[in-house]
């Protein structure tokens, strides 16, 4: 036991950038996964089926062509990442940044799927009876929409928050494997394995993850008791 | 007034309505599953759209597609009472009821506590609609609905999910909102029953169209709609003024067009206006005046028309002293006592067929506000 402590520094240092990594690739994605959920379930238009395919892609195909299709888009050359430095002065890739669009990313279909299915089983005869008590549109989502698909939602943003935490494949192609910067937990996980003598940091790592999987899924856990307690009470 | 003249298609089924009718009172919608009626309150509270027409509701045009005029839900101010309540799962009785009367704008003329008290919500305030029965839910949608100060309150069969005894437990809140608040209402329902109760204008539809619209007793006393008002509920509804109670034997004098009609007792002051419902297989028929019968009620009138239908039964309309009843008699009868339009007759109405749920408040109390309207 006595082996698994103290954290070094480096691994303190992952941690915390773990941390920092799935909590910002979690809240940008929060409001775009939102408003994809909304498109996808409520609206039908030509090319409904293409964007359900482009939001699915990262489920199905190998992070590490993610990591490449990033790269090719956002880098330095990329069209995209091109405009970004010299517009905004702002480089992703080789970046902690990078590593959280890249979390994203991966995350993104995890979290539209679930917001849209909580979304699919709200009942819209509710929405209508709001609008003939005098709520408008915003105000009908506000109040009635958003809090029927909460716990929808926080499945969503728990899904997320471990895939982002877990990513692998596509950061260490977008962001490299730079200590301090993109080496979050599985990337020196990894680079404890392949280092002589790294087998201690890498057993403490593994619990550690283990650790915040579990915490982050008992927090969600009681989060839905009490939700769904508020909506059968 | 409601003005209505809209045309819309769903899947198969076409709907063509016009209506036109005062909006004093309860309004009922009345026609069997499938016949629009939804439909048609659907659009005037704009959760649907017609695909043409015009809506207007007291000189306010809800919906014009010519001048392209749709109004959406929210500022139409109709509340709406739905079949399955329809109450936000999420929120405290208390929140629902706030819904509407915090968006109400204006300073509502229906009072928060009022309506609580004359709804009896007090000791739900702060329960979930999940754990309350199906008729305290309906009485929570109706208070919400009210709450929101709508000029016009929409009932699409709020009943309709209840068994008796919970209907029991709403009805006389509907009837209590009609005679003390004064919100005129358009009940939609597919009993005869209800609608006797609580209607004073009734509107007939049938595939997705208005028959016909007009009082309530006008239209229940003619021949022609009657595939549509349905052969078991026939029957006539007439008014009648309480004239004296007599508690030696609990029975109550009514005075009609037709003479004085002995029922039981009915919680009416003496002058009180009312409205009963003399069903067609209640009444009886004779040539000659009865004598040492057990029938309290004997009327003279005369045969008016005969229903022409095939069958063992003839449904007869009588003329009582300018009143309508309705008189349902086997064919055999007919021949046997020489029938035919024109015959002097008695009607013989047993006293007890007159029951409590057949008798309603009658149109034109006055007891409605009129603002607003």
């Amino acid at each position: 036991m006595s082996e698994l402590l103290p954290i070094s520094p480096l691994e303190a240092e992952a941690l915390r950038l773990s941390l920092r990594v799935a909590v910002w690739s979690v809240t940008l994605s929060l409001p775009l996964g939102l408003f994809t959920a909304w498109i996808l379930a409520r609206t039908r238009f030509p090319g409904h089926g293409l964007l359900n395919g482009v939001v699915h892609l990262p489920l199905v195909l190998p992070p590490v062509v993610v990591g490449y299709m990033l790269l090719v888009l956002l880098g330095r050359q990329g069209p995209l990442g091109r405009a970004l430095f010299e517009w905004f002065g702002v480089t992703l890739p080789f970046t902690w940044h990078g590593a959280a669009l890249a979390a994203g990313v991966m995350a993104f279909p995890l979290m539209v799927r679930a917001m849209r299915l909580s979304l699919e089983a709200v009942d819209r005869r509710l929405e209508a009876a709001a609008r003939t008590l005098g709520a408008g549109p915003a105000a009908v989502f506000l109040t009635v929409t958003l809090p029927l698909m909460a716990p929808g939602i926080l499945a969503g943003v728990i899904l997320a928050f471990a895939r982002a935490l877990g990513e692998f494949g596509a950061t260490i192609t977008f962001a490299a494997n730079i200590p301090g910067e993109t080496r979050t937990l599985p990337l020196a996980l990894y680079s404890m394995i392949q280092t002589p003598g790294g087998e201690g940091p890498a057993m403490r790592l593994a619990v550690i993850s283990v650790l915040i999987s579990l915490g982050a899924l008992a927090v969600s856990e009681a989060l839905a008791r009490r939700l769904r307690a508020r909506l059968l009470a | 007034m409601l003005e209505m003249d809209v045309a819309a298609r769903f899947g198969d089924f076409k709907l063509e309505a016009k209506l036109s009718c005062a909006t004093t009172g309860i309004v009922a919608l009345f026609g069997r599953s499938g016949a629009g009626k939804t439909s048609l309150v659907n659009m005037l509270a704009g959760l649907a759209r017609p695909e043409r027409g015009r809506i207007a509701v007291n000189g306010e045009v809800l919906f014009d597609s010519e001048r392209g005029v749709d109004l959406p839900p929210e500022a139409r101010r109709l509340g709406y009472v739905f079949q399955e309540g329809r109450l936000f799962p999420h929120m405290t009785v208390r929140k629902n009821l706030n819904y509407g009367y915090k968006r109400a704008g204006r300073a509502p003329r229906i009072d928060f506590g009022r309506v609580v008290a004359l709804l009896g919500l007090e000791s739900y305030l702060d329960r979930r609609p999940g754990g309350l029965s199906g008729g305290e839910k309906q009485r929570v949608a109706l208070g919400r609905a009210l709450l929101a100060n709508p000029r016009l309150l929409l009932l699409d069969e709020p009943l309709a999910g209840l068994d008796q005894a919970r209907k029991e437990e709403v009805l006389p809140f509907i009837e209590l909102l009609r005679d003390s608040l004064g919100i005129p209402m358009v009940y939609v329902s597919h009993s005869m029953t209800e609608i006797v109760r609580l209607a004073d204008t009734l509107v007939l539809m049938s595939n997705g169209r208005v028959e016909a619209a007009g009082a309530l007793e006008d239209l229940t006393s003619r021949l022609d709609l009657r595939p549509l008002t349905g052969r078991y509920e026939a029957g006539a509804v007439i008014r009648a003024a309480v004239v004296r109670h007599d508690d030696a034997f609990e029975l109550s004098h009514l005075r009609f067009a037709g003479g004085i009609l002995r029922v039981p007792r009915v919680e009416a002051p003496v002058g009180a206006e009312i409205r009963l419902r003399i069903r067609a297989r209640d009444v009886a028929l004779a040539r000659e005046e009865p004598r040492a019968s057990s029938i309290l009620n004997i009327v003279p009138c005369r045969v008016e028309a005969m229903s022409a239908e095939a069958g063992p039964q003839v449904d007869l309309r009588l003329d009582a002293g300018g009143a309508a009843l309705w008189a349902r008699i086997t064919r055999h009868s007919v021949t046997k006592l020489e029938l035919a339009p024109g015959t002097p007759v008695f009607a013989l109405i047993k006293a007890v067929a007159i029951d409590r749920t057949s008798l309603g408040r009658d149109a034109g109390s006055g007891r409605f506000l009129a603002t607003g309207q």
